[in-house]
Protein backbone atom coordinates (compact mmCIF):
# COMPACT_ATOMS: atom_id res chain seq x y z
CA UNK A 1 0.00 0.00 0.00
CA UNK A 2 1.16 3.57 -0.70
CA UNK A 3 2.51 6.12 1.82
CA UNK A 4 0.13 7.17 4.61
CA UNK A 5 -2.24 9.99 3.79
CA UNK A 6 -2.49 10.79 7.50
CA UNK A 7 0.18 10.04 10.10
CA UNK A 8 -0.52 10.84 13.72
CA UNK A 9 2.19 10.32 16.33
CA UNK A 10 1.55 10.56 20.07
CA UNK A 11 -0.91 13.41 19.58
CA UNK A 12 -2.00 14.75 22.95
CA UNK A 13 -4.31 17.61 23.87
CA UNK A 14 -4.87 19.01 27.35
CA UNK A 15 -7.44 21.68 28.09
CA UNK A 16 -7.23 24.06 31.01
CA UNK A 17 -10.54 24.13 32.87
CA UNK A 18 -11.74 26.21 35.78
CA UNK A 19 -11.56 29.96 36.26
CA UNK A 20 -9.27 30.56 39.18
CA UNK A 21 -7.26 27.43 39.94
CA UNK A 22 -7.00 25.98 36.49
CA UNK A 23 -6.69 22.25 36.08
CA UNK A 24 -5.64 20.41 32.99
CA UNK A 25 -7.98 17.86 31.50
CA UNK A 26 -6.65 15.47 28.89
CA UNK A 27 -8.96 15.26 25.93
CA UNK A 28 -6.67 13.21 23.71
CA UNK A 29 -3.97 10.95 25.04
CA UNK A 30 -0.99 9.95 22.86
CA UNK A 31 -2.97 9.06 19.78
CA UNK A 32 -0.89 7.32 17.11
CA UNK A 33 -2.55 6.34 13.88
CA UNK A 34 -1.91 5.92 10.17
CA UNK A 35 -4.48 6.22 7.42
CA UNK A 36 -3.50 5.10 3.95
CA UNK A 37 -4.20 6.90 0.71
CA UNK A 38 -7.52 5.96 -0.82
CA UNK A 39 -8.85 4.48 2.41
CA UNK A 40 -12.24 5.15 3.93
CA UNK A 41 -11.39 5.33 7.61
CA UNK A 42 -13.99 5.40 10.35
CA UNK A 43 -13.29 7.08 13.65
CA UNK A 44 -15.61 5.69 16.27
CA UNK A 45 -16.18 6.54 19.88
CA UNK A 46 -18.76 7.73 22.40
CA UNK A 47 -19.38 11.40 23.15
CA UNK A 48 -16.32 13.05 24.63
CA UNK A 49 -14.00 10.33 23.35
CA UNK A 50 -11.73 12.83 21.60
CA UNK A 51 -12.89 12.36 18.00
CA UNK A 52 -13.72 16.01 17.35
CA UNK A 53 -10.59 17.09 19.23
CA UNK A 54 -8.49 14.94 16.89
CA UNK A 55 -10.13 16.44 13.82
CA UNK A 56 -9.72 20.00 15.16
CA UNK A 57 -6.04 19.32 15.81
CA UNK A 58 -5.55 18.00 12.29
CA UNK A 59 -7.29 21.07 10.84
CA UNK A 60 -5.23 23.55 12.88
CA UNK A 61 -8.29 24.84 14.74
CA UNK A 62 -6.58 23.97 18.02
CA UNK A 63 -2.95 23.19 18.74
CA UNK A 64 -1.55 19.98 20.24
CA UNK A 65 -0.06 19.89 23.73
CA UNK A 66 2.44 17.38 22.40
CA UNK A 67 2.87 15.01 19.50
CA UNK A 68 2.89 15.55 15.76
CA UNK A 69 0.76 14.80 12.75
CA UNK A 70 1.27 14.91 9.02
CA UNK A 71 -1.26 14.97 6.21
CA UNK A 72 -0.05 13.94 2.74
CA UNK A 73 3.46 14.00 4.14
CA UNK A 74 3.23 17.63 5.27
CA UNK A 75 3.00 18.91 8.85
CA UNK A 76 -0.43 20.03 9.99
CA UNK A 77 0.72 23.63 10.49
CA UNK A 78 1.48 23.89 6.75
CA UNK A 79 -1.51 25.91 5.55
CA UNK A 80 -0.62 25.30 1.88
CA UNK A 81 -1.49 21.63 2.51
CA UNK A 82 -5.09 22.77 3.08
CA UNK A 83 -5.48 23.00 -0.70
CA UNK A 84 -5.60 19.22 -0.71
CA UNK A 85 -7.92 18.62 2.21
CA UNK A 86 -11.59 19.21 2.88
CA UNK A 87 -13.32 19.40 6.25
CA UNK A 88 -16.87 19.18 7.48
CA UNK A 89 -17.06 20.34 11.12
CA UNK A 90 -19.43 18.72 13.59
CA UNK A 91 -22.80 20.51 13.49
CA UNK A 92 -21.56 23.00 10.93
CA UNK A 93 -22.66 26.60 11.06
CA UNK A 94 -22.07 29.12 8.32
CA UNK A 95 -22.65 32.79 7.63
CA UNK A 96 -26.42 32.98 7.80
CA UNK A 97 -26.63 36.15 5.73
CA UNK A 98 -25.26 34.29 2.69
CA UNK A 99 -27.15 32.00 0.37
CA UNK A 100 -25.84 28.47 -0.20
CA UNK A 101 -24.55 29.55 -3.60
CA UNK A 102 -22.77 32.61 -2.18
CA UNK A 103 -21.21 30.55 0.61
CA UNK A 104 -19.79 27.97 -1.78
CA UNK A 105 -18.59 30.70 -4.12
CA UNK A 106 -16.91 32.43 -1.16
CA UNK A 107 -15.07 29.28 -0.13
CA UNK A 108 -14.14 28.48 -3.74
CA UNK A 109 -12.36 31.83 -3.98
CA UNK A 110 -9.70 30.62 -1.51
CA UNK A 111 -8.56 28.12 -4.11
CA UNK A 112 -8.05 30.66 -6.89
CA UNK A 113 -10.66 29.26 -9.27
CA UNK A 114 -11.80 31.51 -12.11
CA UNK A 115 -15.36 32.88 -12.01
CA UNK A 116 -16.52 30.36 -14.61
CA UNK A 117 -14.89 27.46 -12.78
CA UNK A 118 -16.38 28.59 -9.47
CA UNK A 119 -19.81 28.77 -11.01
CA UNK A 120 -19.45 25.33 -12.52
CA UNK A 121 -18.26 23.75 -9.27
CA UNK A 122 -20.88 25.47 -7.17
CA UNK A 123 -23.67 24.20 -9.46
CA UNK A 124 -22.18 20.71 -9.55
CA UNK A 125 -21.86 20.32 -5.79
CA UNK A 126 -25.16 22.01 -4.94
CA UNK A 127 -26.74 19.46 -7.25
CA UNK A 128 -24.76 16.60 -5.69
CA UNK A 129 -25.95 17.38 -2.15
CA UNK A 130 -29.53 18.00 -3.29
CA UNK A 131 -29.60 21.75 -2.69
CA UNK A 132 -29.92 23.00 -6.27
CA UNK A 133 -33.47 24.23 -5.69
CA UNK A 134 -32.48 26.01 -2.44
CA UNK A 135 -29.30 27.54 -3.80
CA UNK A 136 -30.54 31.12 -3.51
CA UNK A 137 -32.09 30.79 -0.06
CA UNK A 138 -30.23 32.48 2.81
CA UNK A 139 -28.63 29.98 5.18
CA UNK A 140 -30.55 31.45 8.14
CA UNK A 141 -33.59 29.70 6.69
CA UNK A 142 -31.86 26.33 6.36
CA UNK A 143 -32.77 23.30 8.46
CA UNK A 144 -30.08 21.33 10.29
CA UNK A 145 -30.06 18.71 7.56
CA UNK A 146 -29.72 21.32 4.82
CA UNK A 147 -26.84 22.94 6.75
CA UNK A 148 -25.17 19.53 6.91
CA UNK A 149 -25.54 19.14 3.16
CA UNK A 150 -24.05 22.54 2.39
CA UNK A 151 -21.25 21.64 4.82
CA UNK A 152 -20.49 18.52 2.84
CA UNK A 153 -20.55 20.51 -0.40
CA UNK A 154 -18.00 23.06 0.89
CA UNK A 155 -15.76 20.23 2.10
CA UNK A 156 -15.48 18.57 -1.32
CA UNK A 157 -15.98 21.56 -3.63
CA UNK A 158 -12.29 21.83 -4.44
CA UNK A 159 -11.95 18.07 -4.94
CA UNK A 160 -9.44 17.46 -2.17
CA UNK A 161 -7.27 14.39 -1.84
CA UNK A 162 -8.19 13.86 1.80
CA UNK A 163 -11.65 14.57 3.18
CA UNK A 164 -12.34 14.88 6.92
CA UNK A 165 -15.97 14.56 7.92
CA UNK A 166 -17.00 15.02 11.54
CA UNK A 167 -20.29 13.17 12.06
CA UNK A 168 -21.42 13.57 8.44
CA UNK A 169 -24.72 11.72 8.99
CA UNK A 170 -25.73 13.88 11.95
CA UNK A 171 -29.03 15.68 11.47
CA UNK A 172 -29.87 13.90 8.24
CA UNK A 173 -33.05 11.99 7.49
CA UNK A 174 -32.78 8.44 6.08
CA UNK A 175 -32.72 9.76 2.51
CA UNK A 176 -29.97 12.24 3.40
CA UNK A 177 -27.94 9.54 5.14
CA UNK A 178 -28.21 7.34 2.11
CA UNK A 179 -27.05 10.21 -0.12
CA UNK A 180 -24.08 10.96 2.14
CA UNK A 181 -23.15 7.28 2.15
CA UNK A 182 -23.23 7.37 -1.65
CA UNK A 183 -21.05 10.50 -1.67
CA UNK A 184 -18.48 8.83 0.60
CA UNK A 185 -18.49 5.72 -1.60
CA UNK A 186 -18.04 7.91 -4.67
CA UNK A 187 -15.13 9.78 -3.06
CA UNK A 188 -13.56 6.45 -2.22
CA UNK A 189 -14.13 5.22 -5.79
CA UNK A 190 -12.33 8.34 -7.03
CA UNK A 191 -9.33 7.32 -4.94
CA UNK A 192 -9.72 10.00 -2.27
CA UNK A 193 -8.97 9.33 1.37
CA UNK A 194 -12.01 9.76 3.58
CA UNK A 195 -11.58 10.10 7.34
CA UNK A 196 -14.86 10.37 9.14
CA UNK A 197 -16.11 10.17 12.68
CA UNK A 198 -19.47 8.63 13.35
CA UNK A 199 -21.75 7.24 15.99
CA UNK A 200 -23.60 5.14 13.46
CA UNK A 201 -21.75 1.86 13.52
CA UNK A 202 -23.66 0.25 10.66
CA UNK A 203 -22.48 3.09 8.41
CA UNK A 204 -18.88 2.57 9.50
CA UNK A 205 -19.18 -1.16 8.95
CA UNK A 206 -20.64 -0.62 5.50
CA UNK A 207 -18.30 2.14 4.30
CA UNK A 208 -14.95 1.75 5.99
CA UNK A 209 -11.86 -0.14 4.96
CA UNK A 210 -10.64 0.30 8.51
CA UNK A 211 -11.95 1.78 11.70
CA UNK A 212 -10.41 3.06 14.91
CA UNK A 213 -12.24 3.08 18.23
CA UNK A 214 -11.46 5.91 20.60
CA UNK A 215 -12.63 6.14 24.19
CA UNK A 216 -11.54 8.34 27.06
CA UNK A 217 -9.11 10.09 24.73
CA UNK A 218 -7.24 6.87 24.03
CA UNK A 219 -7.14 4.63 21.03
CA UNK A 220 -8.76 1.34 21.96
CA UNK A 221 -8.39 -0.57 18.73
CA UNK A 222 -7.84 -0.17 15.01
CA UNK A 223 -8.29 -2.46 12.03
CA UNK A 224 -10.59 -3.58 9.25
CA UNK A 225 -14.14 -4.19 10.50
CA UNK A 226 -13.88 -7.88 9.61
CA UNK A 227 -10.53 -8.13 11.39
CA UNK A 228 -11.46 -6.49 14.63
CA UNK A 229 -14.75 -8.33 14.91
CA UNK A 230 -14.42 -12.10 14.97
CA UNK A 231 -15.59 -13.93 11.87
CA UNK A 232 -16.22 -16.93 14.04
CA UNK A 233 -19.85 -17.90 14.33
CA UNK A 234 -20.94 -17.87 17.94
CA UNK A 235 -24.49 -19.15 17.37
CA UNK A 236 -27.41 -19.63 15.00
CA UNK A 237 -30.60 -17.64 14.85
CA UNK A 238 -33.71 -19.54 13.77
CA UNK A 239 -36.94 -17.77 12.84
CA UNK A 240 -40.05 -19.92 12.59
CA UNK A 241 -43.83 -19.90 12.62
CA UNK A 242 -46.16 -22.20 14.56
CA UNK A 243 -49.78 -22.99 13.79
CA UNK A 244 -52.28 -21.51 16.29
CA UNK A 245 -52.53 -23.56 19.45
CA UNK A 246 -49.26 -25.43 18.90
CA UNK A 247 -46.72 -25.01 21.71
CA UNK A 248 -43.02 -24.33 21.24
CA UNK A 249 -41.04 -27.59 21.61
CA UNK A 250 -39.94 -28.06 25.23
CA UNK A 251 -36.22 -27.94 24.44
CA UNK A 252 -36.54 -24.49 22.84
CA UNK A 253 -39.31 -22.92 24.92
CA UNK A 254 -37.03 -21.23 27.41
CA UNK A 255 -34.95 -19.55 24.70
CA UNK A 256 -37.73 -18.50 22.32
CA UNK A 257 -39.19 -15.02 21.95
CA UNK A 258 -42.20 -14.29 19.82
CA UNK A 259 -44.34 -11.74 18.05
CA UNK A 260 -47.74 -13.34 17.44
CA UNK A 261 -47.10 -16.79 16.02
CA UNK A 262 -43.61 -15.91 14.77
CA UNK A 263 -40.77 -17.07 16.97
CA UNK A 264 -37.05 -16.39 17.24
CA UNK A 265 -34.56 -18.61 18.96
CA UNK A 266 -30.78 -18.53 19.32
CA UNK A 267 -28.98 -21.87 19.65
CA UNK A 268 -25.32 -22.92 19.67
CA UNK A 269 -24.12 -24.00 16.22
CA UNK A 270 -23.68 -27.60 17.42
CA UNK A 271 -27.33 -27.77 18.53
CA UNK A 272 -28.79 -26.49 15.26
CA UNK A 273 -29.82 -29.85 13.78
CA UNK A 274 -31.41 -30.97 17.03
CA UNK A 275 -33.40 -27.74 17.19
CA UNK A 276 -34.53 -28.11 13.56
CA UNK A 277 -35.58 -31.69 14.28
CA UNK A 278 -37.74 -30.53 17.20
CA UNK A 279 -39.34 -27.85 15.05
CA UNK A 280 -40.03 -30.40 12.33
CA UNK A 281 -41.86 -32.58 14.85
CA UNK A 282 -43.94 -29.58 15.92
CA UNK A 283 -44.86 -28.89 12.24
CA UNK A 284 -43.18 -25.48 12.46
CA UNK A 285 -42.53 -23.47 9.32
CA UNK A 286 -38.85 -22.43 9.35
CA UNK A 287 -38.52 -18.92 7.94
CA UNK A 288 -34.76 -18.44 8.18
CA UNK A 289 -31.58 -19.78 9.73
CA UNK A 290 -28.83 -17.15 10.16
CA UNK A 291 -25.32 -17.58 11.58
CA UNK A 292 -24.55 -15.05 14.34
CA UNK A 293 -21.21 -13.22 14.29
CA UNK A 294 -19.90 -10.45 16.50
CA UNK A 295 -20.72 -7.10 14.87
CA UNK A 296 -18.77 -3.88 15.02
CA UNK A 297 -21.40 -2.75 17.46
CA UNK A 298 -20.59 -5.66 19.78
CA UNK A 299 -16.91 -4.78 19.54
CA UNK A 300 -17.63 -1.13 20.22
CA UNK A 301 -19.72 -1.86 23.30
CA UNK A 302 -17.18 -4.35 24.56
CA UNK A 303 -14.65 -1.52 24.57
CA UNK A 304 -16.72 1.43 25.66
CA UNK A 305 -20.08 0.17 26.77
CA UNK A 306 -19.42 -0.26 30.45
CA UNK A 307 -19.29 3.45 31.15
CA UNK A 308 -15.69 3.41 32.29
CA UNK A 309 -14.83 6.12 29.75
CA UNK A 310 -16.87 9.07 30.89
CA UNK A 311 -16.25 12.22 28.81
CA UNK A 312 -13.21 14.21 29.90
CA UNK A 313 -12.66 11.90 32.84
CA UNK A 314 -8.91 12.07 32.78
CA UNK A 315 -7.31 14.80 34.82
CA UNK A 316 -3.62 15.46 34.42
CA UNK A 317 -1.10 17.38 36.43
CA UNK A 318 0.27 20.60 34.94
CA UNK A 319 3.84 20.18 33.72
CA UNK B 1 -3.26 43.27 0.23
CA UNK B 2 -3.02 39.78 -1.25
CA UNK B 3 -6.16 38.25 -2.70
CA UNK B 4 -7.10 36.12 0.34
CA UNK B 5 -7.53 39.08 2.75
CA UNK B 6 -9.50 40.83 -0.02
CA UNK B 7 -11.87 37.84 -0.25
CA UNK B 8 -12.44 37.95 3.53
CA UNK B 9 -12.80 41.75 3.43
CA UNK B 10 -15.48 41.68 0.74
CA UNK B 11 -17.41 39.07 2.73
CA UNK B 12 -17.12 41.15 5.90
CA UNK B 13 -18.43 44.17 4.00
CA UNK B 14 -21.30 42.08 2.64
CA UNK B 15 -22.13 40.92 6.17
CA UNK B 16 -22.27 44.51 7.40
CA UNK B 17 -24.50 45.57 4.51
CA UNK B 18 -26.87 42.61 4.98
CA UNK B 19 -26.99 43.22 8.72
CA UNK B 20 -28.42 46.61 7.78
CA UNK B 21 -25.49 48.44 9.33
CA UNK B 22 -25.70 51.13 6.67
CA UNK B 23 -29.24 51.98 7.79
CA UNK B 24 -27.59 54.56 10.05
CA UNK B 25 -27.28 56.62 6.87
CA UNK B 26 -31.02 57.16 7.00
CA UNK B 27 -30.71 58.71 10.47
CA UNK B 28 -27.81 60.83 9.26
CA UNK B 29 -29.80 62.00 6.23
CA UNK B 30 -32.75 62.93 8.46
CA UNK B 31 -30.40 64.77 10.84
CA UNK B 32 -28.83 66.74 8.01
CA UNK B 33 -32.18 67.61 6.44
CA UNK B 34 -33.58 68.73 9.78
CA UNK B 35 -30.47 70.74 10.59
CA UNK B 36 -30.40 72.41 7.17
CA UNK B 37 -34.01 73.54 7.47
CA UNK B 38 -33.63 74.64 11.12
CA UNK B 39 -30.29 76.40 10.68
CA UNK B 40 -31.66 78.51 7.82
CA UNK B 41 -34.39 79.80 10.10
CA UNK B 42 -32.54 80.49 13.37
CA UNK B 43 -29.05 81.65 12.44
CA UNK B 44 -27.71 84.41 10.29
CA UNK B 45 -24.25 84.20 8.74
CA UNK B 46 -23.12 81.10 10.58
CA UNK B 47 -25.23 78.51 8.73
CA UNK B 48 -22.18 77.04 7.09
CA UNK B 49 -20.25 76.76 10.35
CA UNK B 50 -23.17 75.04 12.11
CA UNK B 51 -23.86 72.60 9.29
CA UNK B 52 -20.18 71.64 8.90
CA UNK B 53 -19.64 71.24 12.64
CA UNK B 54 -22.81 69.24 13.11
CA UNK B 55 -22.23 67.12 9.99
CA UNK B 56 -18.59 66.25 10.70
CA UNK B 57 -19.32 65.57 14.38
CA UNK B 58 -22.17 63.26 13.41
CA UNK B 59 -19.93 61.48 10.87
CA UNK B 60 -17.35 60.99 13.62
CA UNK B 61 -19.82 59.77 16.29
CA UNK B 62 -21.73 57.44 13.94
CA UNK B 63 -18.40 56.05 12.68
CA UNK B 64 -16.92 55.53 16.15
CA UNK B 65 -20.05 53.70 17.30
CA UNK B 66 -19.92 51.46 14.23
CA UNK B 67 -16.18 50.83 14.50
CA UNK B 68 -16.43 49.82 18.16
CA UNK B 69 -19.62 47.79 18.13
CA UNK B 70 -18.87 45.90 14.92
CA UNK B 71 -15.11 45.75 15.54
CA UNK B 72 -15.36 44.00 18.92
CA UNK B 73 -17.35 41.17 17.34
CA UNK B 74 -15.25 40.76 14.21
CA UNK B 75 -13.24 37.77 15.44
CA UNK B 76 -15.18 36.84 18.57
CA UNK B 77 -18.42 36.23 16.68
CA UNK B 78 -16.71 33.97 14.17
CA UNK B 79 -15.23 31.88 16.99
CA UNK B 80 -18.46 31.74 18.99
CA UNK B 81 -20.62 30.81 16.02
CA UNK B 82 -17.95 28.37 14.76
CA UNK B 83 -18.10 29.87 11.28
CA UNK B 84 -14.31 29.94 11.49
CA UNK B 85 -13.93 26.17 11.58
CA UNK B 86 -14.62 25.65 7.89
CA UNK B 87 -12.63 28.73 6.98
CA UNK B 88 -9.50 27.74 8.93
CA UNK B 89 -9.46 24.42 7.04
CA UNK B 90 -9.07 26.37 3.79
CA UNK B 91 -5.67 27.56 2.56
CA UNK B 92 -5.74 30.77 4.58
CA UNK B 93 -3.20 32.03 7.10
CA UNK B 94 -4.61 33.38 10.31
CA UNK B 95 -3.01 36.78 9.73
CA UNK B 96 -4.78 36.93 6.36
CA UNK B 97 -8.08 36.45 8.16
CA UNK B 98 -7.24 39.28 10.56
CA UNK B 99 -6.19 41.58 7.72
CA UNK B 100 -9.35 40.69 5.81
CA UNK B 101 -11.67 41.37 8.73
CA UNK B 102 -9.99 44.73 9.32
CA UNK B 103 -10.14 45.61 5.61
CA UNK B 104 -13.82 44.64 5.44
CA UNK B 105 -14.87 46.86 8.31
CA UNK B 106 -12.70 49.70 7.07
CA UNK B 107 -14.36 49.41 3.66
CA UNK B 108 -17.76 49.53 5.35
CA UNK B 109 -16.75 52.62 7.32
CA UNK B 110 -15.29 54.27 4.22
CA UNK B 111 -18.50 53.73 2.26
CA UNK B 112 -20.52 54.96 5.22
CA UNK B 113 -18.35 58.05 5.66
CA UNK B 114 -18.48 58.81 1.92
CA UNK B 115 -22.27 58.71 1.82
CA UNK B 116 -22.47 60.87 4.94
CA UNK B 117 -20.07 63.32 3.37
CA UNK B 118 -22.31 63.53 0.32
CA UNK B 119 -25.24 64.21 2.66
CA UNK B 120 -23.28 66.93 4.38
CA UNK B 121 -22.45 68.61 1.07
CA UNK B 122 -26.09 68.39 0.03
CA UNK B 123 -27.13 70.14 3.26
CA UNK B 124 -24.36 72.69 2.74
CA UNK B 125 -25.60 73.42 -0.77
CA UNK B 126 -29.09 73.84 0.61
CA UNK B 127 -28.04 76.53 3.10
CA UNK B 128 -25.18 78.23 1.17
CA UNK B 129 -26.50 77.75 -2.40
CA UNK B 130 -22.91 77.36 -3.59
CA UNK B 131 -19.63 75.58 -2.84
CA UNK B 132 -16.39 77.36 -1.90
CA UNK B 133 -12.80 76.30 -2.48
CA UNK B 134 -12.38 76.09 1.31
CA UNK B 135 -14.97 73.31 1.32
CA UNK B 136 -12.10 71.02 0.37
CA UNK B 137 -11.15 71.22 4.06
CA UNK B 138 -14.36 69.32 4.85
CA UNK B 139 -13.14 66.41 2.71
CA UNK B 140 -9.79 66.48 4.54
CA UNK B 141 -11.58 66.52 7.90
CA UNK B 142 -13.69 63.54 6.82
CA UNK B 143 -10.51 61.75 5.74
CA UNK B 144 -9.01 62.36 9.20
CA UNK B 145 -12.18 60.98 10.76
CA UNK B 146 -11.72 57.87 8.62
CA UNK B 147 -8.12 57.57 9.88
CA UNK B 148 -9.49 57.73 13.44
CA UNK B 149 -12.02 55.04 12.59
CA UNK B 150 -9.25 52.84 11.18
CA UNK B 151 -7.40 53.19 14.46
CA UNK B 152 -10.47 52.46 16.58
CA UNK B 153 -11.27 49.43 14.39
CA UNK B 154 -7.73 48.08 14.85
CA UNK B 155 -8.00 48.52 18.64
CA UNK B 156 -11.42 46.82 18.74
CA UNK B 157 -10.15 44.00 16.50
CA UNK B 158 -7.15 43.47 18.77
CA UNK B 159 -9.37 43.03 21.84
CA UNK B 160 -11.80 40.91 19.84
CA UNK B 161 -9.03 38.31 19.44
CA UNK B 162 -9.00 37.39 23.12
CA UNK B 163 -11.81 39.11 24.95
CA UNK B 164 -15.62 39.09 25.06
CA UNK B 165 -17.48 41.84 23.14
CA UNK B 166 -18.54 43.53 26.38
CA UNK B 167 -15.01 43.80 27.76
CA UNK B 168 -13.62 44.68 24.33
CA UNK B 169 -16.14 47.52 24.07
CA UNK B 170 -15.10 48.85 27.47
CA UNK B 171 -11.38 48.59 26.64
CA UNK B 172 -11.75 50.17 23.20
CA UNK B 173 -14.00 52.94 24.44
CA UNK B 174 -11.60 53.57 27.34
CA UNK B 175 -8.64 53.89 25.00
CA UNK B 176 -10.59 56.15 22.66
CA UNK B 177 -11.71 58.48 25.44
CA UNK B 178 -8.19 58.54 26.93
CA UNK B 179 -6.85 59.23 23.42
CA UNK B 180 -9.17 62.21 23.04
CA UNK B 181 -8.05 63.68 26.39
CA UNK B 182 -4.39 62.76 26.05
CA UNK B 183 -3.16 66.35 26.53
CA UNK B 184 -5.05 66.55 29.83
CA UNK B 185 -3.51 63.27 30.90
CA UNK B 186 -0.07 64.69 30.12
CA UNK B 187 -0.93 67.77 32.20
CA UNK B 188 -1.89 65.54 35.12
CA UNK B 189 1.52 63.85 34.87
CA UNK B 190 3.16 67.28 35.18
CA UNK B 191 0.96 68.54 38.02
CA UNK B 192 0.64 65.47 40.22
CA UNK B 193 2.82 65.04 43.29
CA UNK B 194 2.51 61.26 43.20
CA UNK B 195 5.39 59.74 41.20
CA UNK B 196 3.28 56.64 40.61
CA UNK B 197 0.34 58.55 39.08
CA UNK B 198 2.82 60.68 37.15
CA UNK B 199 4.52 57.61 35.68
CA UNK B 200 1.19 56.01 34.75
CA UNK B 201 -0.07 59.20 33.07
CA UNK B 202 3.21 59.59 31.23
CA UNK B 203 3.10 55.99 30.02
CA UNK B 204 -0.48 56.46 28.81
CA UNK B 205 0.51 59.69 27.08
CA UNK B 206 3.36 58.09 25.17
CA UNK B 207 1.65 54.76 24.50
CA UNK B 208 -1.86 55.65 23.35
CA UNK B 209 -2.70 57.34 20.06
CA UNK B 210 -3.66 60.97 20.31
CA UNK B 211 -7.08 61.22 18.71
CA UNK B 212 -7.09 65.01 18.96
CA UNK B 213 -4.44 65.05 16.22
CA UNK B 214 -7.18 64.04 13.80
CA UNK B 215 -9.68 66.70 14.86
CA UNK B 216 -9.75 69.53 12.32
CA UNK B 217 -13.51 70.01 12.43
CA UNK B 218 -13.07 73.56 13.82
CA UNK B 219 -10.73 74.58 10.99
CA UNK B 220 -13.00 73.03 8.35
CA UNK B 221 -16.06 74.73 9.85
CA UNK B 222 -14.44 78.16 9.72
CA UNK B 223 -13.16 77.50 6.19
CA UNK B 224 -9.56 77.92 7.33
CA UNK B 225 -6.82 76.08 5.44
CA UNK B 226 -5.65 72.77 6.86
CA UNK B 227 -1.84 72.44 6.73
CA UNK B 228 -0.89 69.97 4.03
CA UNK B 229 1.88 68.43 6.10
CA UNK B 230 -0.82 67.37 8.58
CA UNK B 231 -2.24 65.18 5.82
CA UNK B 232 0.77 62.90 5.53
CA UNK B 233 1.70 63.21 9.22
CA UNK B 234 -1.70 61.96 10.33
CA UNK B 235 -1.75 59.27 7.64
CA UNK B 236 1.63 57.99 8.78
CA UNK B 237 0.71 58.31 12.45
CA UNK B 238 -2.48 56.25 12.01
CA UNK B 239 -0.75 53.75 9.72
CA UNK B 240 1.99 53.03 12.26
CA UNK B 241 -0.52 52.39 15.06
CA UNK B 242 -2.78 50.32 12.80
CA UNK B 243 0.09 48.14 11.57
CA UNK B 244 1.36 47.56 15.13
CA UNK B 245 -2.15 46.66 16.31
CA UNK B 246 -2.77 44.36 13.35
CA UNK B 247 0.53 42.58 13.93
CA UNK B 248 -0.32 42.18 17.62
CA UNK B 249 -3.79 40.87 16.70
CA UNK B 250 -2.30 38.41 14.21
CA UNK B 251 0.24 37.18 16.80
CA UNK B 252 -2.46 36.68 19.46
CA UNK B 253 -4.87 35.05 17.03
CA UNK B 254 -2.23 32.79 15.47
CA UNK B 255 -1.58 31.16 18.83
CA UNK B 256 -5.20 30.88 19.85
CA UNK B 257 -7.02 27.59 20.32
CA UNK B 258 -10.43 28.17 18.76
CA UNK B 259 -12.31 26.26 21.51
Amino acid sequence: MSAPAIEIQSLTKDYAVGFWRKKLRRSLDSLSLEVHEGEAFGFLGPNGAGKTTTLKLLMGIIFPTSGTARILGRPIDDVAMHRDIGYLPEQPYFYDYLTARELLDYFARFFGFSAAERNERVNKYLDLVGLASASNVQLRKFSKGMMQRVGIAQAILHEPKVVFLDEPMSGLDPVGRREVRDIILELKRQGRTVFFSTHILSDAEMLCDRVAVLAGGKLQGVGAPNEIVSLEVYGMEVLFELKPGVAVPAGLASKATNTGNRYRVEVPEADLYAAVEQLKLANAKILSVTPLRASLEDYFFKLVGKGQYAPHSIEVQPQ
Amino acid sequence: MSSIPAVVAVNTFREAVRDRVLYNLVFFALLMMGAAILVGQISVGIERLLIVNLGLSAISIFGIIMAIFIGVGLVYKEIEKRTLYSLIAKPIQRWEFIAGKFGGLLLTLAVNTSFMLLGLFAALLFVSHQFQSSDLGIVVAAYFILLQLALVTAIALFFSCFSSPMLSTLFTLGIYVAGVFLKDIRDISLLTKSPFVGAICKAIYYLLPNFQNFNVIGLAGHGEPIPMNLLWQNTLYAAVYVVILLIASAVVFSGKNLK
